[in-house]
């Protein structure tokens, strides 16, 4: 199994010793006050302006991909969470993963590798809704999309929360929550 | 366990609040400033809202939201089948890689469903035979080869 030549191009910004700073110093949150990009420059001993030249930079880039908050999809009354996953012809992944991508209720959308016979699935669309029968109501809407070109598909109802973290990506940046989480969910 | 709160107790204003909070902001030296004349709010209300939000939990971050994967770090998406009887042995030792940032139990033959994040591409394969080892069960390994869409909108 070889992972370094499967992903997609990407363009990297090669980030220096300044931006990883500033990562670090925002991995938290943006700080909840006025003028947050001075504040994050005072922290760092830069200038206001640069931070907020290198955050465009990051943004630009993609390195950032928004400056938003995230809901706690469960505290919002988001209930269920449903991996849907599609066996899509390969010729029409791609064009057809977009549009299934840009659905407002799609959160994550991914061409990933089928692993047959187990999994003929290659694409997958993460459907969030305020139980069930919302969730499966989405997906057939995703099921009319792909028409044709889709020969099967799961929905997989997550049921419990085994570990949330979020990533480690150095030895000194950790991004998302920094606690352990260990909850046990009637159904999300 | 259920969590108590629920969006019966956001007004108006917080709904609003959180649903333009979703949307990106730019960069600009008084940003909940902007937010705050979008919405017909003051800026120190939208603070104190936000702030209120997060302390709630209803919000879980706000901020810069980093795509690990322009930094340099690589991904994938793993699934197990697990023997109910082993579920919680198998999650112990899984959840134990520092390499796993999240980890579903899902309602399917492959039940349980992580991602593995790592500076070190190959580290990622030695945390899968690690796992297979130890449990004795295969780890299919699903990585990324398409992105078509990330971002999470719920409208509050």
């Amino acid at each position: 199994m070889r992972r370094a030549a499967d992903t997609t191009v990407r363009a990297e910004l090669s980030l220096d010793a300044v931006d990883r700073r500033i990562v670090k110093a925002t991995e938290a949150g943006l700080p909840l006050c006025r003028e947050p990009y001075r504040e994050i420059a005072g922290r760092l001993g830069i200038s206001s302006e640069e931070v907020m030249r290198r955050m465009c930079d990051m943004l630009a880039a993609g390195v950032i991909r928004r400056i938003a908050a995230v809901p706690n999809h469960f505290r919002l009354g988001f209930h269920a969470n449903g991996m849907s996953v599609w066996d899509v012809s390969d010729t029409r992944v791609s064009e057809l993963g977009a549009r299934v991508g840009a659905l407002g209720y799609v959160s994550h959308c991914y061409r990933r590798p089928r692993r047959l016979p187990a999994w003929p699935y290659n694409l997958f669309a993460m459907v969030h809704g305020r139980d069930r029968t919302e969730v499966l109501e989405k997906v057939a809407r995703i099921a009319d999309l792909l028409g044709g070109a889709k020969r099967g598909h799961e929905v997989l109802f997550s049921s419990r929360i085994l570990k949330k973290t979020g990533m480690r990506l150095s030895r000194e940046v950790t991004l998302g929550t920094r606690q352990p989480v260990l909850t046990v969910a009637g159904d999300r | 366990m259920q969590e108590p709160h629920t969006n019966a107790q956001l007004d108006l204003s917080d709904r609003r609040l959180i649903n333009r909070l979703q949307h990106g902001l730019t960069v600009s030296e008084r940003p909940y400033a902007e937010v705050a004349a979008a919405l017909g709010m003051g800026e120190d209300e939208v603070l104190a809202r936000l702030r209120g939000l997060l302390d709630a939990g209803i919000l879980t971050r706000f901020g810069p939201l980093y795509n690990a994967d322009r930094m340099g770090g690589a991904f994938t998406l793993a699934a197990m089948a697990v023997p109910e009887s082993a579920f919680d042995y198998v999650a112990d030792i899984v959840n134990a890689s520092p390499e796993v940032a999240h980890n579903y139990r899902r309602e399917h033959r492959l039940n349980m469903w992580f991602v593995l994040a790592s500076e070190d591409p190959e580290r990622i394969d030695e945390v899968i035979r690690n796992i297979e080892q130890s449990t004795g069960l295969q780890v299919h390994d699903f990585p990324k080869c398409e992105e078509f869409y990330v971002g999470l909108y719920l409208e509050a």
